[in-house]
């Protein structure tokens, strides 16, 4: 079926079965890889995207359930030229080794502070529980987090 | 795994979502937030021909809040109870239970009629449901009927639910000013399911005995009910450090957990005492 949806500001028609995932059709339809699936189960949050501004998980969702929807993946959290100010900060806390869950993290840390560019080390620690990281300890990860959220104050 | 092949249909209507579950016969399964079903079908625990997905279904997305209690539509995810200021007062046992509610993710998707209808034995909301003496709102082909939350869930993942039928509505009861409450549940790890969790509430009378007294009980049972016999210990007396110590012990009798890898019986047992003490004591 034809599914009619913006991806990262583009107006974009993906051709997908009915049981493909939103992930599935990122990746393979699309071709946007940073997009990661470890679970595929709607456990490990590597997956994360940005669903008309609520993070959610794209293993968890059906690519038609994204029709009329604004959908932003972690391409299009910066311009390909200059890294975001929350990848600068994770690259500034060494946030990350293997990287596979970064764009997971990134995406939510992105949802949370555009929200709540105030949160608290605590109220990171509850949003990002759902996205396991299993070289960093997430002590840097928070710390980036943290680190990032002036960026976001006065508007992003 | 990838998902098993089927259709999908996002019906405009209620009555047209009911027609198309009725003339499945079983086959078709709805869909909204699909934060228990799409795992579900990852691990091809279902398999059905058709998803009937309700998204588009108008009117479903409302939290109703009145002299006559709360209707949370069944399309109202986790994040818009959260997000609800009025609930704080309205219903603050119901805002604190949802902030345990899984993770960020899920709670920004995750609905009040899929949980129900799911009905998971760790999940908060329909703890909430029986504790609160809720009623749930259904539509099928016949029209609509109405079940209390004590009646619908049957057991682990069962509930009174017809495959043709679909909810629509939780009805909580008004929420009196002065109501004590406590909410309380343990689990490993942040946003896991509980191995166990107790809803609690009562009101007070005139002479500072307890009265109405509700124990809710999730994760350590097969379906969330009420202790009743810790509850009547506590219905007409003071909740003290004593009152409250017998009541943890009749919980821990009443329950009737069973074990698995996260924790044995004889653990979520001793937890549901050590819930209720810690719920009774926050009220």
């Amino acid at each position: 079926m034809k599914i009619h949806t913006e991806v990262n500001g583009d107006a974009v028609e993906i051709e997908a079965e009915p049981r493909t995932t939103l992930a599935d059709a990122l990746r393979h339809a699309l071709g946007l890889t940073g997009t990661h699936l470890g679970c595929e189960h709607g456990v490990c949050g590597a997956c994360t995207v940005i669903v008309d501004g609520r993070a959610v998980r794209s293993c968890l969702m059906l690519a038609v359930q994204a029709e009329g929807a604004r959908v932003v993946t972690v391409e299009g959290l910066s311009d390909d030229e200059a890294l975001s100010p929350l990848q600068a900060s994770f690259r500034k806390h060494h946030a990350l080794q293997c990287g596979f869950c970064t764009p997971g993290m990134i995406t939510t840390a992105h949802a949370l502070l555009s929200d709540e560019p105030d949160a608290d080390a605590d109220r990171i620690r509850d949003v990002l529980s759902g996205n396991l990281c299993r070289c960093t300890g997430y002590i840097n990860i928070v710390e980036a987090v943290l680190d990032a959220r002036a960026a976001y104050r006065g508007g992003d | 795994m990838k998902l098993p092949s089927l259709d999908y249909a996002a019906p405009a209507t209620l009555e047209d979502a009911v027609r198309l579950l009725a003339a499945h016969d079983g086959d078709a399964i709805p869909i909204a937030g699909g934060q228990s079903l799409m795992p579900v079908l990852a691990f091809r625990l279902a398999a059905p021909a058709l998803l009937v997905d309700l998204g588009k279904l108008p009117g479903l997305d409302r939290i109703d809040i009145s002299a006559s209690g709360i209707g949370l539509g069944a399309l109202v995810c986790w994040r818009d109870i959260e997000d609800d200021a009025r609930l704080a007062t309205a219903h603050p046992l119901l805002a604190q239970a949802i902030r345990h509610v899984a993770h960020y993710q899920i709670r920004n998707r995750g609905t009040v009629g899929g949980s129900l209808a799911h009905a998971d034995p760790a999940a908060e909301l329909p703890g909430i449901a029986v504790a609160c003496d809720a009623e749930i709102r259904l539509v099928g082909p016949a029209g609509a009927r109405t079940v209390t939350a004590d009646d619908f869930f049957l057991g682990p993942l069962m509930t009174a639910l017809e495959p043709d039928e679909l909810v629509v509505e939780l009805r909580l009861p008004p929420w009196p000013a002065g109501r004590r409450w406590g909410f309380e549940e343990f689990s490993r790890r942040r946003g896991d399911f509980a191995l166990a969790g107790i809803a609690a509430h009562y009101d007070l009378a005139a002479d500072g005995t307890a009265r109405d007294v509700h124990i809710g009980v999730i994760g350590a049972c097969d379906r969330p009910h009420r202790l009743t016999t810790a509850e009547a210990l506590l219905n007409g007396s003071r909740i003290d450090d004593d009152t409250i110590a017998a009541a943890a012990s009749a919980a821990c009798r009443e329950v009737d957990p069973t074990g698995d890898m996260h924790g044995d019986a004889d653990y979520r047992r001793a937890l549901v005492g050590t819930l209720v003490e810690r719920a009774l004591g926050a009220s």
